[in-house]
């Protein structure tokens, strides 16, 4: 048929609309679509006639409402008589406290555990092997539950710290207490209430804090300024000045001042009564939580360390020896910067996968956002779909920041190629 | 010459010496642990470490194992038999244990989830070995009805004629493909679907008594030739059976699922890739609990009312949708993988969308992505622990609520070792047919 009519355009008929390619995505689409409106009309429907049917509007004024729970852990000032909004940030705050602490802790053991088994030491190799494959394989839940019972049925109970014969004591140097109703550690305390001179007294020491990390990144800067003065002078006189002492100073210095003016002690954990007072307060809930996200994530870590350090071909440190490199440099200049392209992707969806396994804190009780606003928040209001909503919509923003930086490092760090 | 030579030196060997052993630093035992174990001085240390560990865990567990209790019927009676001194008590286990497997389910009828079992292996044997009978590849097929029979029981013509019906719908695709064409043939099966299983007149409320068809003809056949199992309520499901239950069902559906969304994402029809896009980055970015939980309490509001199904096949719905997620993920990187000329070779062949899906890209992107879809059925199997959040009594609630009683408050490690062993059992097994399959399908001569 193309070939009789040559160049020609064939006339459009109603047939082409399934048969000729070029019109038949336009059909499949135009059905597509509505199909998926009809689905969504039909469950919009559907959910209408069911709220009204048991008399429930749709609307968050519910939030603003009076919660009437406790939160046991509350990074900010919460009570019973707060809103649920304010339960539901408290619970929020809690994830985000838990999943930074679980990312940091299973970074530090993926990294050495990844790292070890590719050590040519054979019993290590091994061990490392054995901790890998049995974390792996073992669903997280019950790591998570097992932590949680050694933690409330094995330690010490406070009263084993009293008396002459105190069957338990404090470690290192009577600061950490581990009894079976949580870990008790030095509280960091200044006496200097930055917040309170500037009136400002519902940021307590925060106003302190945000000081701190001020000249923080300061010194950072000031730092990266100086090492890059050192790599000019590099360039133009070949000899790279030592830079080791000036760059602790710029870190140190500041931040001892600042912590002399503030009056930085710490408080520690005393035995008082039936329990310890004074410290922080880290309960079982958020111990079992963060030590079995992190032992268990630490794992999956482990194996994309390993996957990325055995990506990068034997001839690029063979390359890097015949240059006249040191294994040192070889590694840092090398080898590292091509592994981390490997593997840090999967090590932030490793992030990721915290965060929403934060999440399994209902099995042990800690209150995170599922726990207050998805759980207990719904139970009182009634409001599970608005409840779910949000709740999902929360987890769903912060996945996309986690995955947003993830792109952005990926689109930095990518092969350009052509 | 020579003889000078002679006389100056006065033996000359002509035969070849037998090589020396070479020396003790260098060979055997010794040279391996110089080698492996104490290269360096950081190695020595790490491997006194390591020693010390494994010193201290087996000094920890030895009389911890070897002192075990089997026969008792409470963690007092243990504790008493063992007298002070340490060890498990497997006793737990011992009077638990076919409630950890079953759950609530009659004891009487045991048999079923066991013969489900065997049969699934059965089942799945063709698919995952070559040397198994092709033949057998029916079976598989028709596994899952007879599953879903032994397990809730019932009338056994709901599975056969959902069977048949889908048998039909089948047959009818294969056959008016090629004169039809792609599109009128998937309307019209879509509008046979509907015919079939649902009752369309009925959502314009018009009762016309023969939709759904298939029911009716179950129900007709049930009337006539009534063979029936008892039939079992989903809530007395429990156990490591509803875990392998969910496992299974789940992973055989979000593979294909899997597939769609994956080409979905790939597509280039801008809707349909924004489909998928969407219910892609949806799912990946909520944790499996906000959709459990979803299903258990909010799939009311969206179904017309007075609609009730089975929390079982929710849970089952709501697994699945989670993994397709993850599973269209990885074999989309399987699909990027590909070289572009192996798309352009299927074109220039003349092979239409689909015929170049199975026969050139699929066979190969699947290939690559093996481990990936193999960790998704890993991850998918280990969250089934979830649903214990709904209510559900998996092994760990079964755990939880044998902690709860009197007799054995107090106990978990030998609980946890229990259900964590068997976990791993079927997990590492995973792992390790996807590394056999590797290199089964492994074609490039590295």
């Amino acid at each position: 048929m193309a070939m009789d009519s040559g160049a020609q355009q064939p006339a459009f008929r109603l047939s082409m609309l399934l048969y000729d390619s070029r019109y038949r995505s336009m059909t499949i689409q135009v059905f597509a679509l509505f199909v998926l409106m009809l689905g969504a009309a039909w469950l919009v429907y559907n959910t209408k006639t069911n709220l009204e049917a048991l008399g429930k509007p749709f609307g968050f004024d519910f939030l603003f409402n009076t919660a009437g729970y406790d939160i046991a852990q509350r990074p900010i000032e919460y009570s019973s008589q707060s809103t649920h909004l304010r339960a539901t940030v408290v619970g929020l705050l809690n994830t985000l406290i838990l999943a930074v602490m679980a990312c940091i802790m299973a970074t530090v053991l993926g990294v050495a555990a990844g790292v070890l088994r590719l050590s040519k030491n054979w019993i290590v190799a091994r061990l490392m092997t054995v901790y890998i494959e049995t974390f792996r394989n073992v669903p997280v839940l019950i790591w998570i539950i097992v932590v949680s019972a050694v933690m409330s049925e094995s330690m010490p109970a406070p009263s084993a710290f009293r008396g002459e014969n105190a069957t338990s004591s404090m470690l290192l140097f009577d600061s950490v207490a581990i009894t079976n109703r949580g870990v008790y550690v030095p509280a960091p305390l200044f006496s200097l209430d930055l917040g309170a001179m500037f009136g400002m007294p519902n940021l307590g020491t925060g106003l302190n804090w945000l000081v701190i990390i001020a000249v923080l990144i300061a010194s950072f800067w000031l730092n990266k300024r100086l090492l890059a003065h050192a790599t000019a002078v590099q360039n133009a006189t070949g000899v790279r000045p030592k830079t080791w002492w000036k760059s602790l100073l710029i870190f140190l210095a500041p931040l001892a001042v600042l912590l002399v003016i503030f009056g930085f002690h710490a408080e520690y954990p005393e035995l008082r009564g039936f329990n310890f007072t004074g410290g922080i307060q880290m309960r079982n809930s958020l111990i079992a939580m963060w030590i079995g996200l992190s032992i268990y994530t630490a794992a999956f870590i482990a194996e994309n360390v390993r996957a990325g350090i055995l990506a990068i071909a034997k001839g690029q440190t063979e390359a890097a020896y015949a240059l006249g490199m040191q294994p040192g440099k070889t590694m840092r200049l090398v080898i590292l910067p091509q592994a981390m392209r490997v593997i840090v992707p999967p090590l932030i969806s490793q992030y990721l996968n915290i965060t929403k396994n934060t999440s399994l804190g209902l099995a042990v009780g800690y209150m995170d956002l599922r726990s207050t606003l998805g759980g207990i928040t719904i139970n009182q209001t009634g409001r599970e779909l608005e409840g779910m909503l949000l709740l999902m919509l929360i987890y769903l923003v912060i996945s996309l920041i986690i995955s947003t930086v993830m792109n952005y490092y990926n689109n930095r760090i990518k092969l350009k190629e052509r | 010459m020579s003889d000078t030579h002679a006389q100056t030196v006065a033996f000359v060997r002509d035969t070849m010496l037998p090589p020396e052993a070479p020396p003790t630093t260098q060979a055997g035992a010794v040279k391996w642990m110089r080698e492996n174990l104490f290269s360096g001085w950081l190695s020595a240390i790490l491997t006194v470490l390591s020693l010390l560990a494994v010193i201290g865990i087996v000094y920890e567990l030895a009389p911890w194992l070897l002192n075990s209790v089997w026969n008792a019927n409470s963690l007092t009676e243990c504790r008493a038999i063992l007298d002070g001194a340490s060890g498990a008590c497997w006793a737990v286990i011992r009077v638990n244990w076919l409630q950890l497997m079953f759950g609530f389910y009659p004891s009487d009828l045991y048999w079923r989830p066991i013969l489900a079992f065997v049969l699934l292996i059965v089942a799945v044997a063709p698919v995952l070995f070559p040397s198994v009978p092709r033949k057998l590849m029916w079976f598989s097929v028709v596994y899952p009805f007879i599953a879903v029979w032994l397990l809730w029981g019932g009338s056994v013509w709901g599975p056969v004629m959902v069977l048949l019906g889908l048998a039909v719908l089948g047959l009818f695709i294969m056959r008016a493909a090629e004169p039809l064409g792609t599109v009128p043939t998937s309307a019209m099966a879509v509008v046979l679907f509907l015919a079939l299983f649902f009752n369309p007149p009925g959502w314009f409320n018009l009762d016309l008594g023969i939709f759904p068809i298939v029911q009716n003809i179950a129900d007709l056949l049930g009337g006539i030739i009534p063979i029936e199992l008892r039939p079992v309520p989903s809530r007395e499901f429990g156990g490591f059976m509803i875990s392998i239950v969910i496992g299974v069902a789940g992973i055989a559906l979000s593979l294909p699922l899997g597939i769609l969304f994956a080409l979905g994402r790939q597509s280039n029809m801008p809707l349909i890739k924004w489909i998928s896009v969407t219910f892609i980055e949806f799912i990946r970015g909520v944790p499996l609990i906000t959709l459990l939980f979803t299903a258990s309490l909010l799939l009311n509001y969206f179904l017309p009312p007075g609609t009730n199904f089975d929390l079982i096949l929710r849970v089952i719905i709501m697994v699945t949708l989670f993994a397709t997620a993850y599973m269209a993920e990885v074999i989309r990187g399987g699909l990027a993988a590909l070289p572009r000329g192996q798309y352009e070779a299927a074109d220039a062949l003349g092979l239409d969308y689909w015929k170049a899906q199975r026969l050139i890209i699929m066979p190969q992107a699947l290939k690559i992505s093996i481990p990936g879809i193999v960790n998704t059925f890993i991850g998918l199997f280990k969250d089934t622990t979830l649903v214990v959040f709904i209510g559900i009594l998996d092994p760990i609630g079964r755990a939880s609520a044998i902690r709860a009683t009197s007799d054995w408050q107090g106990i978990y490690w030998e609980l946890f070792i229990f259900i964590g062993a068997v976990f791993f059992v079927f997990c590492f097994s995973m792992s390790r047919y996807s590394m056999y399959l590797e290199r089964r399908l492994k074609t490039d001569h590295r």
